[in-house]
């Protein structure tokens, strides 16, 4: 769909005549992210993660694949190509530092796209299938960066491997045949490292499928903005280019200003001291953490430690660990609130800003931190929070609150009008 | 509708049985926190702040430094410790002309093949060659080390929190156990072979103290080489060896980080010049 | 959100003439920039492929050549290529001196292909010039060709004791590398 006003591509050589009868590719480029998109006119900066994030999964893709030329998947090797790269290839330190480093801006363009979801509930109708694609996106990127992380063969790739594989050995039953499917073995090595580094290489293009269908899906009803009103009229939009690749343009500067001057000045800043050393399967790292793109899901893994009647502490953390994400797919039928940005719902907002952000930094902090008082006593209310915010707190305000009035639209938002306005919150504090 | 409110029944009754669930553990986590002792931890010190020529955004190596290094490496640690990742070629990068580098690598043996025979045996280090471990093997690393094996040192300051100035505070920071810690810690009393150092982390070392006295290696440039000196001068060649391409990287992150500051502004510009049309128009 | 507030600045509203003058400008430095920015990354993403350090670093070989007795050959490794290095017999250099330079396919003399003062060292690459084979003829008992030399068996190239194309499809004669003497005995090649 698109609106009505939209404006039409038209071939004006005999070159982009050609093309635009025999395939029409630079007519689908002009509808998706040029002059033929009309986006609301109201769009704030957190609006720009959606297109630093595909920006990052290039740039993880580029450099991949030049660190996969020098790259060898066996584990009597793994570490010293690793190493190969950073001391001989020709800028192998920057490519990896750079592969790295975009790992966790990759994270954290998309934790950011993620909050701003929440915020303003994009996953609301008529975007749910953006939403679920979304989360699918995230889900493979964890395991991507999962298996990723598995390749230089130091000793957190290698008991982080060991401890995730050994996830699955908490199910009943077939838990353990799983485990050592997974592997390959009964502990991780060559069988192990070589299908992780086939899949590390496959998931990324898999991700990029799934992001053109996500950026299909949110072609079909139009991108939402910060006022949570659909668009009207003409006058509510304007066309993606020039004006939000412009936009975008300089939040992209903004974005690479930080990642290169982590990639250059604090490159192991992200990282963990412990995978500079040679994985050693005898010796057990004092503190194995994930990377910190995990922490807060680490932190719900680790905080059931009791079994709960008949499910062994184990597999409930492990159940917790995966309901905590997949849950996120239930967002959009959980939440029933018919005003979508948070700045118009009072308590919402509420809960948002004093329950689920304290909430998820406490769990990031406590995924990083060792498995000991106070980490494990705060992980746990934290966790409790976190179901009970998506799943109790958040199906039950959308029924009880009494959203603020709305502006009657976009324009009238943005430039105001003899109609009251409603102001206050429209300053977030993150904004 | 009705199957949807049932999706949200489902979900409130899932997000309470998890709370539950977790909060169960919290109240007998409570409980043990407040009838029990947990065990603390050993207090370690955190290393000392060493001022090096490579720190900071402009930082550069000091060769000679370096050198003075790769000799305290030579002469002390690699009797037991490896350093796998480092080529003799990679000296060069300290100063030394390539016929220096040539006859230093010709003085350690590697691991080679009797061309007539096939036997293993050793021959003299080429310029190509990497640094040879003491130890054929980690059997007899541990064998030979009262089980404990000397890590390569190649990444060693890479592979600690603070590395550069942990290996100098390390290397210093062999000395009794206080009579405070003891009353407070009796665990912390050195077991039979191992050695106290506050630096580290359980503050009982299997390694003997490498650097004991001064003059222990003669420096060529003159510097007197007392332990403080020879620590930090080892410490920053194992930076060195950790990460060759370190002084590299900052300086060309300048460029890139300049050259983006420029793209940034003129970003921002032509956004806001393309935006002020639209603002005006209503 | 700093969108969503209209200003207009002194700036904007004055000159139209001008504006629309710094806007393109503004755009071309814009969009320009991105473009060198993007040329920029090129460069690491090209040179990265280029031979690493460590096989930069092997690409000279040291070779003992005092154990060759004459009429014997050995091969060595240069740039994980096959090196032939043969001493020649008398009658060997006898035989490449006898045929006239300018009647072969690659007309060159054996003095040419060998360093003054050591005419019956005769370093070459074990590579054909046809299609990259290793010829035979270096080691002991095999088939040296018919002008006993090496004698290529992909496509039948026959080298004279010089090295030299005599017969068969390859173009030229075997490959001399670049190297010297760093002693009596010892040749650095590369």
């Amino acid at each position: 769909m698109s609106f009505p006003w939209a404006r039409q591509y038209e071939p004006t050589n005999g070159l982009t005549k050609f093309l635009d009868e025999k395939l029409p590719l630079p007519r689908l480029v002009y509808n998706a992210v040029g002059a033929g998109y009309p986006v609301p006119r109201n769009l704030s900066y957190f609006w720009n993660f959606g297109v630093l994030a595909g920006f990052f999964l290039m740039v993880q893709i580029v450099t991949g694949v030049v660190l996969a030329m020098h790259y060898a998947a066996n584990a009597q090797v793994a570490f010293a190509t690793t190493e190969h790269i950073m001391r001989d290839v020709n800028w192998g330190w920057m490519m990896r530092y750079a592969h790295a480093n975009g790992a966790s801006f990759f994270f954290i363009v998309v934790y950011l796209h993620i909050f701003r979801g929440l915020f303003y509930s994009s996953y609301k109708a008529p975007r749910e299938m953006i939403w679920l694609l979304g989360v699918v996106i995230f889900l493979l990127m964890m395991a991507t960066a999962f298996m990723g992380y598995v390749l230089p063969w130091g000793q957190m790739s290698f008991w982080g491997a060991k401890v995730i594989t050994g996830l699955f050995g908490a199910i009943p039953l077939v838990g353990e045949p799983i485990q050592v499917w997974l592997l390959g073995g009964f502990a991780p090595d060559n069988a192990a490292l070589n299908r992780f580094f086939s899949l590390h290489f496959l998931l990324p293009f898999v991700i990029a499928g799934v992001v053109i269908l996500h950026i299909w899906a949110l072609h079909i009803p139009g991108s939402s903005n910060p006022t949570g009103v659909e668009v009207k009229s003409e006058s509510d939009t304007v066309p993606f280019h020039p004006y939000y690749t412009a936009k975008d343009g300089f939040g992209l500067g903004i974005a690479l200003l930080a990642y290169f001057a982590l990639v250059f000045f604090l490159p192991n800043a992200l990282g963990h001291p412990d995978n500079y050393i040679e994985a050693n399967p005898l010796s057990t790292p004092a503190h194995i953490v994930p990377e910190w793109y995990f922490w807060p899901f680490y932190a719900i893994l680790r905080a059931f430690t009791v079994d709960f009647f008949f499910i062994p502490a184990k597999l409930m953390g492990v159940l917790a660990m995966f309901s905590s994400i997949l849950l996120w797919f239930f967002l959009p039928w959980l939440d029933k609130s018919p005003v979508r940005s948070g700045h118009y719902r009072p308590l919402f907002r509420k809960f948002f800003w004093f329950g689920l952000i304290p909430t998820m930094i406490v769990l990031f902090i406590c995924g990083g931190a060792p498995a000991e008082e106070p980490y494990v006593m705060l992980s746990q209310l934290a966790t409790a929070y976190y179901f009970l915010h998506f799943l109790v707190i958040l199906p039950i305000i959308s029924s009880v609150e009494k959203p603020e009035p709305l502006p009657y639209s976009i324009t009238e938002a943005v430039l105001g009008s003899d109609k009251k306005m409603v102001k206050g919150e429209q300053t977030s504090p993150a904004v | 509708m009705t199957k949807l409110l049932s999706v949200r029944l489902v979900a409130i009754l899932v997000g309470l049985g998890f709370a539950v669930a977790v909060l169960w553990g919290f109240l007998v986590g409570a409980y043990n926190a407040a009838t029990e002792e947990a065990p603390g931890h050993l207090p370690y010190e955190h290393p000392r702040d060493i001022d090096y020529s490579f720190n900071g955004p402009f930082g550069k190596w000091d060769q000679a430094q370096l050198q003075r290094g790769l000799k305290v490496y030579n002469e002390v640690c690699s009797a037991c410790h490896s350093l796998k990742f480092v080529a003799f070629r990679d000296l060069q990068q300290l100063g030394y002309s390539e016929g220096q580098v040539k006859a230093f690598a010709a003085s350690k043996q590697v691991p080679g093949i009797d061309p007539n025979t096939g036997e293993a045996t050793t021959r003299a280090g080429l310029p190509t060659d990497y640094f040879p471990s003491p130890y054929p093997n980690a059997v007899a690393a541990a064998a030979a080390n009262n089980n404990a094996i000397p890590p390569d040192l190649s990444l060693i300051t890479k592979a600690r929190g603070d590395g550069t100035n942990y290996v100098a505070s390390l290397l210093m920071g062999y000395q009794e156990p206080s009579a405070e810690l003891l009353e407070e810690h009796p665990e912390a009393a050195p077991a039979p072979g191992l050695h106290h150092n506050p630096y580290f982390p359980n503050l009982n070392l299997a390694m003997a103290p490498p650097l004991t006295s001064a003059g222990q290696v003669t420096y060529d440039d003159g510097t007197e080489a007392t332990v403080e000196q020879m620590s930090t001068d080892v410490a920053a060649f194992l930076t060195w060896t950790a990460e060759p391409t370190l002084v590299k990287r900052k300086q060309t992150g300048w460029p890139v980080l300049i050259f983006l500051l420029f793209a940034t502004v003129l970003a921002y510009m032509s956004k806001r010049q393309i935006w002020s049309a639209v603002k005006r128009k209503k | 959100m700093a969108d969503t507030t209209a200003t207009a600045t002194p700036e904007t509203v004055t000159t139209s003439e001008d504006g629309i003058r710094r806007r393109d400008f503004l755009d071309i430095a814009a969009i320009s920039a991105a473009g060198i920015g993007g040329l920029a990354v090129v460069y690491p993403l090209v040179s990265q492929m280029a031979p690493s350090k460590d096989v930069l670093a092997a690409s000279s070989t040291e070779v003992d050549v005092s154990a060759i007795e004459p009429g014997q050959a050995i091969k060595a490794v240069f740039r994980k290529q096959p090196l032939f290095v043969r001493r020649l017999t008398p009658a060997e250099i006898q035989a490449a001196n006898a045929v006239p330079a300018s009647s072969l396919r690659d007309p060159q003399t054996l003095e040419e292909r060998t360093k003054e003062g050591h005419t019956d060292m005769l370093v070459t690459m074990g590579v054909c010039t046809h299609l990259g084979c290793v010829p035979l003829g270096a080691a002991e008992g095999e088939v040296k060709g018919e002008f006993g030399g090496y004698f290529c068996p992909c496509h039948g190239s026959h080298y004279d004791t010089a090295g030299r194309i005599r017969k068969g499809p390859a173009p030229s004669n075997l490959e001399v590398p670049e190297y010297e003497f760093t002693s009596d005995t010892v040749i650095q090649v590369g």
